[in-house]
């Protein structure tokens, strides 16, 4: 992050001295983004700090890279949510469409017995078509998308229980489980999940701000109607929106199913929610037009890292998601709050 | 009762002022005992201002109100209802899901037992108060299923099942037809009694001799003049209506001789209001639209690019017809669209205004490969923030946070970093203070002099008369006379603004000299 600093900008409304060209910072990086960012770093930091006081292991290398590993099927799903929320949309079917991609998978790899290359090809464009369907219904059909991918929620949830029997799809290929659980960082077991979710959370993040998907995302979220009426094709941008949240949540099956050696059908339910939590405390606007990856990769590590922590300081587990949810009311209202005194 | 000396009602130097608007400057308004009085006004004179102060929503900052010369201080819609004032709003009120009774004692529902319910008693009065303002209407009808003219009368029901002294009627008659026209003015004469008197806010000239003892005008939020109804003319009323002076010199300068149209509009219809719509743009030329609120200007405009849905029409571009089905493809076709309401059609608020001004153009001319180029978007960003004097601290700016000068700057910067050729202002000065103003007409004076073609649609008539070359005026949809701009004066668009268009023998030649056809010589009460 560059620490470029503001230049002392004169009071709202007022004119710049004449004939100055006014000065630019790089975009995405503006003050307020930044804020929003540290804010969330800040908590984390904090969160951290806190569990690291009351018990020194949490610092241990064993226990922070099975904190990251704990983070990426979350921050993978959250990535896609992060593009669907920007836009003023909601994806709730990530959870379960996560579950009926694993199983996907399973079918490719381990009943037709493809080369991995080709399964995890298909999974990937499997996932896509998911997104492609909800955001047809989103912007063709006009279904809310609270709606429209609740329904897809249950779908997909039903599917991967019909496509499966029922029953795990187990993968013998250790090459495949590699995906997740390997590590190519020579000397280390340093898990190959966490590199996949940097690496993808890096290509959302340049998406999101350097590219014209990413800006329609914010200009769909900010004002869908001025950006219609701007000669923006909004129903094509949208569906692109969904398809490519599709596509993590394709990722997310790919990893998951990697990690366990196994396609649960019977899983995804409630990771949808999870999602859109680390979203959200990640500072992105639920009304859309606001928020970024950084922020959003911040808030899957934090609520890993509460799991983590809670686990380590021996927190009843019914207890953790009581905290987890009070972290989500306490990240928004200081959002808000903050938002409120800038105003 | 001191019935004959007092007025009924009377606001006494009432002044508003909304953030950087004076609405009204010192009003003064009477009604007497028995009388329906008619308020006439511009679009902006002041009329909707004076309503919410009178049904509480808003306080006067100076001045004050009488209700038989005792001062009446409504603190809200309720209060005043209390206090003997109904107001019937042009936009109706009522749930559309609900029954006429239901509607009708809506947050006065008779109960039983103090939480149940009685929905006998609701039907019953309902069904007496129907009858006694002798309206045809079935208390138990979802009011979602009636006309407009029936939803009309459960307004009027709703208003006088309060008792008021005073009742106020804002364009009671925008959407009803002769006869229905005539039901409401009978109403409205049986419910003028000695104790009771009706301010009735209106267009249409024609309708308010018949019905009006006196007319009040009042312009830019002052009061201007009361005259009595039998011995006014309509032409004089409209004269005192628009009579602000306009500047000399600020003719629009002759159009360049006009060739081939650049777009041809015919037979433009939509299921609402617009009816056989068609009008020809010249590159060069500023095309202005003039009507009163609500007459269709807007809604051509979105008809044509594509944003509401029409029922017939054809657009010719360039000598070819064209399918504009949406705003995208009226984009691709170099169309662009300024809408009135800026903020929320025209801007993304919280974005900069680099981000604004590339928005329209971001694929075509500032992404290779899908990604934006950033530096691009600024340089084009900066050479038009400076060719238009946008006043911004920087260019990454939430433009929410520009002057409403600057804003319609921003969204005249994203059209022409498009780079359109036709170019649809709505309300392009709206909101806008004096200085700024200037600037904008100066823009589009330019813009006209590079060969585009502009439309400019304006409720503020005299800006449209020093603009645009050519005037179209409209009314309830139809178009109902082209001026050229020597034929254009404030009364003549007036007066085919105010016409009552659909019938055969309203669509007239444009007779600028003559006296305005169809408008009786006042006074038969």
């Amino acid at each position: 992050m560059t620490a470029e600093t503001a230049p002392a900008s004169p009071p709202d409304g007022s004119a710049p001295p004449d004939g100055s060209a006014p000065p630019r910072t790089a975009h995405g990086g503006t003050l307020r983004g930044r804020l929003q960012q540290l804010l969330a770093l800040g908590g984390l930091v904090v969160i951290c700090v806190v569990f690291a006081v009351a018990d020194p292991i949490f610092l241990s290398y064993g226990n922070i890279t099975s904190v990251l590993f704990a983070t990426v099927v979350i921050g993978t799903l959250a990535l896609g949510a992060t593009f669907v929320i920007i836009s003023g949309g909601i994806d709730l079917s990530v959870g379960t469409g996560m579950a009926l991609c694993a199983v996907v998978a399973g079918v490719l790899i381990t009943d037709m017995g493809l080369p991995i290359a080709v399964g995890v090809l298909g999974t990937l464009l499997f996932g896509a078509l998911l997104g492609f369907v909800n955001g047809c219904n989103v912007s063709v059909l006009g279904l809310p998308p609270f709606i429209a991918t609740l329904a897809m929620m249950l779908v997909a949830g039903g599917l991967a229980l019909v496509v499966s029997g029922s029953a795990p799809i187990y993968f013998d290929s250790t090459a495949y489980t590699d995906i997740s659980t390997g590590s190519i960082v020579p000397g280390t077991d340093f898990p190959n999940a966490v590199l996949i979710l940097a690496a993808v959370a890096l290509l959302a993040g340049v998406t999101l701000s350097r590219t014209v998907l990413g800006r329609y995302t914010y200009a769909l979220g900010s004002n869908e109607e001025a950006t219609a009426l701007s000669g923006v094709d909004v129903r094509k941008w949208k569906i692109v929106v969904y398809t490519l949240a599709g596509l993590f949540t394709g990722l997310a099956g790919i990893l998951i199913s990697a990690r366990l050696g196994s396609a649960q059908p019977a899983t995804g339910m409630g990771y949808e929610l999870q999602a859109i939590a680390a979203v959200v405390i990640g500072g992105t606007s639920l009304n859309g037009g606001k928020g970024s990856i950084g922020g959003t990769v911040i808030g899957a590590l934090i609520i890993s890292v509460l799991n983590n922590g809670l686990q380590v300081l021996a927190v009843p587990q019914e207890w953790q998601n009581v905290i987890l949810g009070s972290v989500i009311v306490v990240a928004v209202w200081a959002d808000l709050a903050r938002k409120r005194s800038i105003r | 009762m001191l019935t004959d000396t007092r007025p009924l009602l009377e606001v006494e130097e009432v002044s508003k002022t909304f953030p950087g608007v004076k609405a009204l400057d010192r009003m003064r308004l009477s009604l007497r005992h028995g009388e329906v009085l008619a308020l006439v006004g511009e679009n902006g004179a002041g009329k909707s201002t004076l309503m919410k102060l009178l049904s509480g929503i808003h306080r006067p900052d100076t001045g004050r109100f009488f209700l038989d010369g005792a001062p009446l201080r409504p603190t809200g819609p309720r209060h005043a209802q209390e206090m003997g004032i109904g107001i019937i709003h042009q936009e109706f009120n009522l749930l559309p899901d609900l029954t006429v009774a239901q509607n009708i004692f809506i947050g006065r529902e008779p109960r039983r037992a103090g939480f149940l319910l009685d929905r006998r008693a609701l039907d019953a009065r309902a069904r007496e108060l129907i009858g006694r303002l002798g309206l045809p209407l079935d208390p138990h009808r979802r009011v979602g299923g009636l006309t407009v003219a029936q939803q009309q009368m459960v307004e009027i029901a709703k208003a006088l099942s309060h008792d008021p002294r005073v009742l106020i009627m804002d364009e009671p008659t925008a959407a009803l037809n002769d006869a229905e026209v005539r039901t409401l003015h009978q109403l409205i004469r049986r419910f003028v009694r000695p104790e009771t008197g009706v301010i009735y806010i209106s267009h249409r000239m024609a309708e308010l001799t018949s019905l009006c003892d006196r007319i009040t005008v009042i312009r830019d939020g002052q009061y201007v003049a009361t005259m009595e109804t039998a011995q006014t003319r309509v032409r004089d009323v409209i004269a005192k209506m628009v009579g602000r002076e306009i500047g000399t010199g600020t003719r629009p300068r002759p159009a360049p001789a006009a060739r081939e149209p650049l777009l041809t509009v015919s037979g433009l219809s939509t299921r609402t209001l617009l009816r056989d719509v068609g009008f020809a743009l010249y590159p060069g030329e500023i095309l202005g639209f003039a009507g009163l609120m609500g007459a269709g200007r807007t809604e051509v405009a979105r008809a044509l690019i594509g944003a509401d849905p029409v029922t017939s029409g054809t657009v010719t571009l360039r000598g070819r017809p064209v399918r504009i089905r949406n705003p995208a493809d009226a984009a691709r076709h170099r169309i662009g669209y300024l809408s009135e309401d800026r903020k929320r059609l025209g801007l993304l608020p919280e974005d900069g205004v680099d981000t604004n001004i590339a928005l329209g153009a971001l694929r075509e001319r500032f992404a290779r490969f899908g990604f934006v180029r950033d530096r691009a978007v600024g340089e084009r960003a900066a050479e038009l923030v400076s060719a238009l004097h946008v006043a911004t601290p920087s260019l990454d700016r939430p433009v929410r946070h520009l002057s409403g000068g600057n804003q319609q700057k921003v969204v005249l910067a994203k059209w022409l970093a498009k780079d359109c050729d036709v170019l649809v202002f709505d309300e392009p000065t709206r909101g806008i203070d004096v200085a700024a103003k200037e600037e904008i007409y100066r823009l589009l004076d330019t813009l006209a002099q590079q060969g585009k073609a502009l439309v400019m649609i304006s409720s503020d008539l005299p800006e449209v008369l020093r603009m645009a070359h050519r005037v179209l005026v409209m009314a309830e949809g139809h178009i109902t006379a082209e001026l050229t701009a020597a034929e254009a004066t404030q009364e003549n668009v007036m007066h085919y603004a105010t016409l009552r268009p659909g019938r055969p023998g309203t669509r007239p030649a444009p007779s600028p000299a003559s006296d305005p056809a169809g408008t009786p010589e006042a006074g038969t009460r």
